[in-house]
């Protein structure tokens, strides 16, 4: 198996690099919390990725996520809704949602049957319904994310968080810390918040079934239970769902043309 | 009005014409940078320029020299221009600050003072002129008459009393009722009667006596102009296009702020003719137009190169506005042989002075017209009235028409309400949704 294509995905939280073969087959992959020099970073690990996986001789680099116009040798810089589309249509092959939950921004994609994005939706300027809302928060109850995850879960009932706001979602919980509510019921209500939020921009972009949650925060199994809840309806965890930025880049590497026309126009950008 | 300041104006005004003539023949031969993905600009530009600061020249002197009056940029102003008015229009002004990027510093003048950030950053940049005296066009004229009409929104209202109480000017309202539809005949009465008293205002400001006469030459040359306007913005129509929105948010300021002069009918013809030759050999506002947009709402007036820059660089063509259009698409309505009662029902019709509904079938009907690929909507934290209703108006676009359209969100003049990260991301990804 060689590498055929290499996608690197720079997000705001973690930097993750995926090696496909030309059957679109994961070789290889690193996931590393995102260090402020992304071009060092994504350098060492494209290093990496040739002394482990093979140099893949004349194997593009995609480049996606905030990061992409930093990572040096990329090919092609495509954003991370065409990548999270073309990981999960790649799974799926047919008409869905996609929620990328990431670490800044949460993204809900509406893909057609030829897994062409027909819509799109974004949280606003603010980190209501996104990963650092739940880091925020885990982190004032004095909680890694796994044990945030296991609270929640572990919850007999939820304590009603109004706020989405991450601050004043902070303040509430100060407060249900204070008349005793159990830690339990606050994580819960956490997750509950967080979905609600997450529900509504899905809702703004239309439901097409099945809905798959991609991106970090698509791992916490609360997150999931809490959003299938609020949308009603199952919502699936695709392979590799942390990854699927940089798998999804690997394959607009792999096959640049479908669905939609990928290119990176005018002159190179400066790296 | 003193003979002093009649004289300083004059030779200001003879003085600046013929200064800015020279600049204007100079910059004729300039050759411009060359841009890798847009043609060349257009050479009525250097016209365009010149006229603006001529403009602006005038106001300098004009206080004391000639009538001055502040108005709303949806005012009957033909009246004021036949009666020799200097006519001074805040909102472009606020503009003007947009672009040069010192808005930011007078809205926080006015912020500082008490008015609210979520007040319309036309307004707080005016309210922080007044409060500093700080303007990039040098100075300000003081108004003798304050011209309010309320059919772009009702926040003028209050941002022209505080003028009036702050200038110890009088200001004449014109109070145009909302519509669902064409005008019914009260509301056409009711603001004709307005149109009739504002008249008599600016007489007693002015302190002369309007001639009929040369309010229907003025009218005449509004409706000249409207309608050259229209053609102007209509060439959008072509493929690829001659003309790109960003072009007319910056050639409309003469339709906006010297509507009724003769230089501004000269000047869209000329444009027209420039226009034209584009058509003729082919040649778009873009060296590849890939796919074509149409924008909705005011532009982010800090960030316009920026954004021309960013679809250029993809091929996207941002061909049309109903903002810019909005200038034109009235002009049927002008009647110089009842100046009046025309103004009252054309003063009536903006398109910020209708329903969602006729908003929406405006869209289409310039997405149809203009064969555009997608619609980019600016939310406008400024225009509430504009900016209302664009969430639903984007869900029938993408469901009803299949258009494909993103909302954005800014402000047309307060940079603080854009973030470049934000708005990167979404256009990269409409974009990439558009195979561009």
């Amino acid at each position: 198996m060689t590498v055929a294509a290499i996608g690197v995905d720079a997000g705001s939280t973690t930097l993750k690099v995926a090696a496909l073969d030309a059957a679109g087959t994961l070789l290889w992959s690193r996931l590393e919390p995102a260090s402020p020099r992304t071009a060092e970073q994504a350098t060492a690990l494209l290093a990496a990725c040739a002394s482990e996986a093979g140099p893949g001789k004349g194997a593009p680099i995609v480049a996606t996520g905030y990061g992409r116009d930093l990572v040096l040798g990329a090919v092609r810089r495509v954003t991370e809704i065409t990548c999270h589309a073309r990981g999960v249509f790649a799974q799926v092959g047919g008409a869905c949602t996609v929620l990328d939950l990431g670490g800044q921004d949460t993204k809900v994609l509406a893909l057609g049957a030829s897994g062409r994005v027909l819509d799109f939706a974004m949280n606003d300027r603010c980190a209501a319904g996104t990963g650092r809302f739940l880091e925020v928060t885990a982190a004032r109850l004095g909680l890694s994310l796994e044990a945030f995850d296991a609270a929640a879960t572990a919850a007999h009932h939820e304590a009603v968080i109004s706020s989405t706001c991450t601050v004043f979602a902070e303040s509430e919980m100060v407060s249900l810390l204070a008349r005793g509510t159990p830690v339990e019921a606050i994580a819960a209500g956490l997750h509950r918040a967080m979905a609600r939020r997450v529900a509504a921009l899905a809702r703004q972009v239309g439901i097409r079934p099945p809905i798959l949650a991609s991106g970090g925060v698509a791992l916490s199994g609360s997150v999931r239970r809490a959003l299938s809840r609020e949308l009603d309806q199952d919502v699936g965890l695709p392979r590799h769902a942390q990854l699927l930025g940089a798998v999804g880049a690997a394959l607009v590497g792999l096959d640049p043309s479908s669905p939609g026309p990928i290119r990176v126009a005018g002159r190179p950008r400066p790296v | 009005m003193t003979l002093y300041a009649s004289v300083r104006h004059g030779l200001a005004v003879t003085g600046g014409r013929a200064v800015l003539g020279v600049v204007r023949w100079r910059d004729t031969f300039r050759r411009p940078r060359a841009h890798p993905h847009l043609a060349p600009p257009l050479r009525s530009g250097v016209r365009l320029k010149e006229l603006i600061a001529r403009h602006y020249l005038k106001g300098r002197t004009a206080s004391s020299a000639v009538p001055v009056a502040w108005v709303t940029s949806g005012a009957p102003v033909e009246p004021l221009v036949a009666l020799g008015y200097h006519v001074h229009y805040p909102e472009n002004h606020g503009a003007i600050c947009g672009i040069r990027r010192v808005a930011e510093d007078l809205c926080t003048a006015a912020e500082s003072a008490g008015w609210s950030r979520d007040l319309c950053s036309y307004a707080r940049t005016d309210l922080g002129v007044v409060l500093t005296g700080r303007t990039p066009v040098g100075r300000l004229p003081r108004p003798d008459l304050l011209v309010c009409c309320t059919n772009i929104c009702q926040t003028v209202l209050g941002w022209y009393q505080v003028l009036a109480e702050r200038f110890g000017v009088p200001m004449a309202l014109v109070d145009t009722p909302f519509l669902y539809g064409t005008a019914p005949p009260h509301a056409l009465t009711y603001v004709e009667r307005q149109i009739e008293v504002l008249v008599e205002a600016a007489e007693r400001a002015a302190g002369r006596t309007l001639d009929p006469g040369r309010l229907h030459a003025v009218t005449r040359r509004s409706k000249d102009a409207c309608t050259l306007w229209r053609e102007v913005v209509d060439r959008a129509r072509h493929r690829p296009s001659p003309i790109t929105a960003f072009d007319t948010f910056v050639h409309m300021a003469p339709i906006v702020e010297m509507r009724g002069e003769a230089c501004t009918v000269d000047y869209y013809a000329a444009l027209l003719e420039e226009l034209d030759g584009r058509v003729a050999r082919g040649e778009g506002a873009l060296l590849e137009e890939q796919v074509r947009l149409a924008w909705d709402n005011l532009p982010i007036w800090p960030r316009m190169r920026w954004l021309s820059d960013r679809l250029a660089a993809r091929g996207a063509a941002l061909v049309a506005s109903p903002y810019a259009r909005a200038w034109g698409e009235l002009a049927d309505l002008i009647d110089p042989e009842r100046p009046v009662a025309s103004a009252a029902r054309v003063y009536l019709h903006p398109i910020l002075n209708l329903g969602i509904g006729q908003r929406l079938a405006a869209l289409r009907a310039l997405a149809r017209d203009c064969q555009v690929d997608g619609v980019l909507l600016h939310s406008d934290r400024s225009c509430r009235p504009w900016s209302s209703g664009q969430a639903d108006i984007r869900d029938r676009l993408v469901r009803e028409d299949k258009i494909p359209a993103l909302l954005l969100e800014a402000d047309h003049s307060d940079p603080r309400a854009f973030s470049e990260a934000q708005a990167s991301a979404r256009i990269d990804a409409f974009l990439e949704g558009l195979g561009a």
